[in-house]
């Protein structure tokens, strides 16, 4: 398994356009992607609507794990996925 | 008549008949289904066709208006496909035994109401998605075709609330303007109606109803005000701003295009003044021939602290890039007086139009001089880059600034960065001590251009912020024309351009004077260019006179 943290930088959050491209994004991985929040709240990255019940703001720190597949390659790819969109 | 107030979410004034938005609800059994199996088969299909027509119209909408709208229906259809959606749906067949349009409306009120409760208003808004994808599977499940206009002639379209996807499908030839009970200036309805230039009044609430249907109504997208039936005064009020509207939309398209040249034959060039990068559209959709001023202000003023030379660099080069060759002038920084900034801690003035301000601030800070200047520099190699420094009174400020320039110029040859050695310098000509020694100024430089603003201020020794002046400050005054002739005169005996950049440029009174006093150039704000240009290809340069200048 392998986890990372970022920081949310967009103004508006995980909101609809940027949460569409993450699950396009997550769908193309061999890996499970799910995103926590910092309650504890967390939601697979694969599921558009789950991802924007989390509410997901400008300044909230998002866990990001990765399980499965090729683990390591996939975190690198989502890691860079949240620094170009969020 | 009956007057309703709401609000103008997208301008522009229309007339027509009031139409009711047809919309298939209330059809859904409840009753249980006899076959789970047909039903899921069902719901397939009526997913795959909704499918199909998002993905059709986000093709439309790209096409239609750009990238931002097609992602709308691109996340449509992501939420047709979501897992959670979809799950929610085939437990509601499996558990309630009910019909495929019943676990339809389910899962939207379901998933709907979990939007609707967040805490963030952006979220609230997207529960209204959620309802137009379970509305648009419902009515594929029904076999309804929405929203066709049964009416032969144009209409105002009137809903509780319109959905976006249901703006996009409507006939757009057969709809004049969007008139609803609900909805914001951030709903879809609201910013596809400005994108596609249709005006759009919301909030009407149940002052909007039914029984309006098939009445002669005006509406102002502007004001937000919907008039039935309006009595005389009313209907002459509505008929004289729709005329206006049809003038200038006549005007701007037969302007686009066409020169800045009077009958018979001075060349005018007729510029825009811009704030940011993000007014570079406007300057684009207006025709303007490049941009006369460039307020570098808005980097500063934004600012915590002092821009650095490469976000400086990026916003120049962008503009520079974006003009594609035209000229762009660009104000070197010019606060204090009436625009302050913390971190640079100036000291309090008495007297700030009289201060440390602009050009001073510059030359008095070196380093502050020197990273604007080097942006600028830099930026000259991706476009036509001009230079101007403001509040200039004396000959050594020009030199000095010069100086300047000519050493970040051998920086930059050290470093080996590109730029364009020809850059032009420009000063601004509005205090009255510039003009007096113009001549000297205008062998020290490429161009002059005319703040109008400031000149009147320290001509007629007025406030420009004080606001009960009112007939002292006039910026017609002779004084202020005669200025105006003495720069240009200087200007043109020394072979270099002279342009106004202050508001009076966009004056349509004056145009003729600018005529006869010789002005080359005149810059405005994107919205004034069109109008400009409409009354100087009117006019006769030669047959200009100078009375105004006379007492």
């Amino acid at each position: 398994m392998e986890e990372f943290t970022y920081t949310i930088t967009d103004p508006v959050g995980i909101h609809a356009r940027p949460a569409g491209l993450l699950v396009k994004a997550a769908k193309a991985l061999d890996s499970t992607v799910t995103i926590a929040k910092a309650d504890g709240k967390s939601a697979a990255a694969t599921k558009l609507m789950a991802l924007m019940g989390l509410g997901i703001k400008q300044g909230d720190t998002v866990t990001v794990t990765v399980e499965g597949g090729s683990e390591e390659a996939n975190a690198a790819a989502m890691e860079q996925f949240f620094k170009d969109n969020l | 008549m009956i007057l309703m107030q709401g609000k103008g979410v997208s301008k522009g004034v229309v007339k027509g008949p009031i139409y009711f938005y047809q919309r298939a609800e209330g059809m859904t059994a409840q009753t249980a289904a006899d076959d789970i199996d047909e039903e899921k088969r069902r719901l397939e299909e009526a997913k795959e066709k909704s499918m199909e027509q998002l993905n059709a119209l986000a093709d439309k909408a790209r096409e239609e208006a750009g990238d931002e709208a097609a992602m709308l229906f691109e996340t449509h259809a992501m939420f047709v496909e979501d897992e959670d959606f979809v799950d929610c749906m085939n437990a509601a067949l499996e558990e309630e035994h009910c019909t495929a349009e019943r676990a339809v409306e389910i899962a939207g009120e379901q998933f709907s109401a979990m939007l609707a409760a967040m805490d963030d208003a952006y979220m609230q808004a997207r529960a209204a998605d959620i309802k137009d994808v379970a509305r648009r599977i419902l009515n594929n499940l029904l076999g309804v075709t929405e929203g066709g206009i049964d009416s032969d002639e144009p209409v105002i379209l009137a809903a509780d609330d319109l959905a976006p996807s249901e703006t996009l499908q409507l006939d757009k030839s057969k709809i004049l303007g969007f008139i609803t009970q609900g909805g914001s200036g951030n709903s879809h309805t609201a910013i596809l109606a400005r994108t596609m230039g249709i005006p759009a009044i919301c909030g009407l609430g149940d002052s909007l109803k039914q029984e309006l249907n098939g009445r002669t109504a005006y509406i102002d997208g502007e004001t937000g005000k919907v008039a039935v039936e309006p009595d005389e005064i009313t209907l002459t009020a509505f008929q004289a701003k729709l005329e206006k509207q049809q003038e200038m939309k006549t005007l701007m398209e037969t302007m686009k295009g066409q020169e800045d040249v009077t009958l018979d034959g001075r060349h005018m060039m007729v510029y825009c003044n811009i704030g940011s990068p993000e007014n570079v559209a406007a300057v684009h959709n207006n025709d303007g021939q490049g941009i006369g001023l460039f307020r570098s202000e808005f980097l500063y003023l934004a600012a915590d602290d002092y821009p650095t030379e490469e976000e400086q660099f990026q916003a120049y080069k962008e503009v520079a890039a974006a003009m594609d060759g035209k000229r762009v002038v660009i104000r070197t920084l010019d606060i204090g007086a009436d625009k302050q900034v913390d971190y640079f801690q100036l000291q309090k003035e008495e007297n700030p139009a009289l201060g440390v301000r602009a050009i001073r601030i510059c030359l008095n800070r070196p380093e502050v001089f020197r990273t604007q200047l080097r942006a600028l520099y830099r930026a000259s190699a991706y476009g036509k880059v001009a230079i101007m420094f403001p509040m200039i009174t004396s000959v050594w400020e020009v030199r000095e600034c010069k100086r300047a320039c000519q050493k970040v110029m051998a920086e930059l040859d050290a470093e080996g960065v590109p730029y364009r050695k020809d850059t032009e310098i420009g000063i601004m000509i509005e205090t009255p001590a510039s003009v007096f020694v113009a001549e000297e100024l205008a062998k020290e430089v490429d161009f002059f251009s005319v703040g109008t603003n400031d000149l009147t201020q320290y001509t007629l020794a007025c406030d420009r912020q004080a606001n009960d002046l009112g007939k002292f400050f006039d910026p017609h005054h002779p004084a202020v024309l005669r200025a105006l002739k003495v720069a240009t005169d200087a200007a043109h005996k020394a072979g270099i351009w002279i342009g106004i950049c202050g508001e009076l440029g966009a004056d349509l009174s004056l145009l003729e004077t600018f005529l006869a006093i010789g002005i080359d150039e005149l810059s405005v704000s994107p919205s004034s260019v069109l109008p400009l240009r409409a009354e100087i290809r009117k006019s006769i340069a030669k047959t200009c006179t100078l009375e105004k200048l006379e007492c």
